[in-house]
């Protein structure tokens, strides 16, 4: 199935074509006073293009690191709309993709949503609590606003499924790294490579691992397979120490020369 | 079967309700317990051996009885499914029973299950013991504060209770914990989900497990009435899991179906759509799709959500659904305590709050209401309201 491909894709896949590994990190939106400021620093240290949270208050798949960064930002009073409205007029060249729960979608309604997105100017999106079978009503509004809907494919998956979820997935196909939820862990999961390898054999979509990255040394082994990584609880543990936008920013450019230096 | 509670299908729809919504690790496990489901359902060597663990240790079937003095006391005749007699207290054990069966023959060693009041999380415990298999159970840390003595009878019976810190810190977030150990552990571990809610198969296998109670009273009443069906047909409802086991044995007759919610946890009173915990239902939620705290005298009832049949039985107008307040709880509480000698559970007490209320209304009928569980847990947290 062709498609056209998004902004989000085609910085991707440029990253690829010049031999390079893509990275894109993610941030919790609304987190502290400075958090648009730390999404500078997230592109300027390198990015290929970041993953903006959107906090839930129920995130299923999300383990302690993000919940808290969660819990603090709607406590704060972050809410989707003063994400999105902080996003558009933030001038950010990097393309970015919002991480939120379908919920947060579905209240506002489906094409509501899509086009919030689209106005903040947003490339992507990526809802994990919504797979393959539910992206219908989704899917298409998403589509129509020229919002790529990006997947997960995960290691429980059968072989079958991997080409289904490749071929609905715009934008890169999100390959779950463990059993398990967002977190850093003190090695890289067996699975990471596996789940890498099965995706690499069935799509030319950019395929990045993210779940239990957590350290330039794990990116660097597992895009060995996998064309890039996401990197999630890692920088929010930096964002939620106080660190602020530039010590954010000092570890996305330590992912970033790591990765460089291994493709070089 | 039922022609209004049937097969919701593979893509597990009840209406507009229902379905999936579940990490994608989580789903080739869902679509394995389906599968796992569908033909455990069919084989009589499981429906039978059910049936016996059902009989023989849960002590089925559980009477109904007459209610004559409280039936004097509100003016219409009270029938009670006496699913408080069941082994550990509550109808909850009926599901247990079947889900744990259901694990064992899928290979799983490992049960993992959420509780409010503590009533699923004993009845999960119980199984598991009796089945040899090792049991986590996760209650949020306020409930575990008021249900103390159920966190011991789990630990008694060799479980693990693990307190869910997040959030409200009640049913809601212990959902949310067994679902990051179930997306962790999806391999060697059984979710067994104690209510009629959760992605698809849960609310329909879920169902399916408390037939029994609409089943067996369809038939005690149709003795006790003359052939006969009661007026009405009416329990409380969190995720609605004894509701709509004794709804299906009456949602074929002319008998209304009134299910009863916590004011501060009334997700169809409210009728508001939306996605949480696996599926669409009505859910309490800000504007923005926030997830709202429910607020409930009872840690069973409190819960945002509501399963997916209610939300469609109500949307098609076949069951309707009313909302009473934690002072009238308490009155519906000490209401059978005193007519009738019997301490219902809490969530129970909604439901004869309910029909303390509506005495008028009842008046000249016949209600049939559904006991789900004994009140035993709750004395200590009664002797506080009551100031005893």
């Amino acid at each position: 199935m062709s498609s056209v491909i998004g902004k989000f894709e085609a910085s991707l896949r440029a990253r690829r074509e010049s031999g390079g590994k893509i990275l894109v990190p993610y941030i919790t939106g609304g987190l502290g006073d400075d958090w648009i400021e730390t999404l500078h620093a997230v592109a300027d240290a390198g990015a290929d293009g970041i993953e903006i949270g959107i906090p839930f208050s129920d995130p299923v798949m999300d383990g302690p690191t993000i919940q808290e960064a969660n819990d603090k930002a709607l406590a704060g009073g972050a809410t989707p709309q003063s994400i999105l409205s902080a996003i558009r007029d933030s001038d950010i060249e990097v393309p970015l993709a919002v991480m939120t729960y379908y919920n947060i979608a579905f209240r506002a309604g489906d094409t509501r949503f899509a086009t919030d997105l689209a106005e903040a100017g947003i490339s992507g999106c990526i809802l994990p609590d919504l797979p393959l079978e539910e992206t219908g009503s989704w899917a298409e509004a998403a589509d129509t606003a020229g919002i790529e809907t990006i997947l997960l494919a995960a290691p429980t998956a059968p072989d079958e499924r991997l080409p289904l979820i490749c071929e609905r997935s715009r934008g890169f196909v999100y390959g779950v790294g463990l059993l398990g939820i967002t977190g850093v862990r003190e090695s890289l999961a067996a699975s990471a490579m596996d789940i890498a390898g099965r995706l690499k054999a069935v799509t030319d979509m950019p395929v990045l691992i993210g779940v239990g990255v957590g350290t330039p040394a794990q990116a660097v082994e597992v895009s060995t397979v996998a064309d890039g990584v996401v990197v999630g609880s890692a920088i929010v543990n930096r964002m939620l120490s106080g660190a602020g936008p530039d010590g954010v920013g000092e570890l996305v450019a330590e992912f970033r020369s790591a990765l460089d230096d291994a493709s070089s | 079967m039922s022609t209004l509670m049937g097969d919701p299908g593979a893509d597990g729809r009840f209406g507009e309700f229902g379905g999936r919504f579940v990490p994608e690790t989580l789903v080739p496990a869902c679509q394995e317990l389906e599968k796992a489901f569908r033909s455990a359902w069919g084989d009589p060597e499981f429906r039978n051996e059910l049936s016996t663990l059902l009989a023989d240790y849960a002590g089925r079937p559980s009477p109904v009885t007459e209610c004559h003095r409280l039936s004097e006391e509100l003016g219409y005749r009270v029938l009670l499914k006496r699913e408080d007699l069941n082994h550990t207290g509550s109808h909850k054990i009926n599901n247990v029973l079947g889900q744990a069966l259901l694990a064992k023959r899928m290979g799983k060693t490992r049960l993992i299950a959420e509780t409010g009041a503590g009533q699923h999380g004993v009845a999960t415990a119980t199984a598991a013991a009796l089945m040899g298999m090792e049991c986590r159970v996760y209650m949020g840390e306020v409930d575990m504060g008021r249900q103390e003595l159920n966190v011991f009878r789990m630990n008694l019976l060799g479980a693990e209770v693990v307190p869910a810190m997040s959030g409200s810190r009640t049913l809601k977030d212990a959902v949310n914990e067994a679902m990051r150990d179930w997306v962790a552990k999806v391999e060697d571990s059984y979710y067994c989900l104690g209510s009629a809610m959760g992605p698809h198969p849960y609310p329909w296998m879920v169902r399916t497990f408390h037939e029994v109670i609409g089943i067996e009273a369809h038939e005690q009443c149709a003795r006790i009435l003359d052939g006969g069906v009661p007026d009405v047909v009416t329990a409380c409802v969190g995720g609605g899991s004894n509701a709509i086991g004794i709804f299906s044995g009456f949602v074929d007759t002319d008998a209304e179906l009134v299910g009863v919610e916590p004011a501060g946890g009334a997700a169809v009173g409210r009728k508001v759509p939306g996605v949480v915990h696996g599926s669409k239902s009505y859910l309490m939620q800000d504007e923005v799709g926030q997830v709202l705290e429910a607020e409930s005298i009872s840690a069973g009832l409190d819960y945002p959500g509501v399963g997916p049949e209610h939300a469609h039985l109500a949307a098609i107008g076949r069951a309707r659904y009313e909302s009473v307040t934690d002072d009238e709880v308490v009155e519906g509480f000490q209401l059978l305590a005193r007519t009738e000698g019997i301490i219902p559970a809490l969530e129970c007490a909604h439901a004869l709050a309910w029909m303390s209320r509506a005495r008028e209304e009842l008046a000249g009928k016949t209600v049939l209401m559904n006991l789900s569980g004994r009140g035993d847990k709750d004395v200590r947290q009664m002797m506080d309201v009551l100031g005893k």
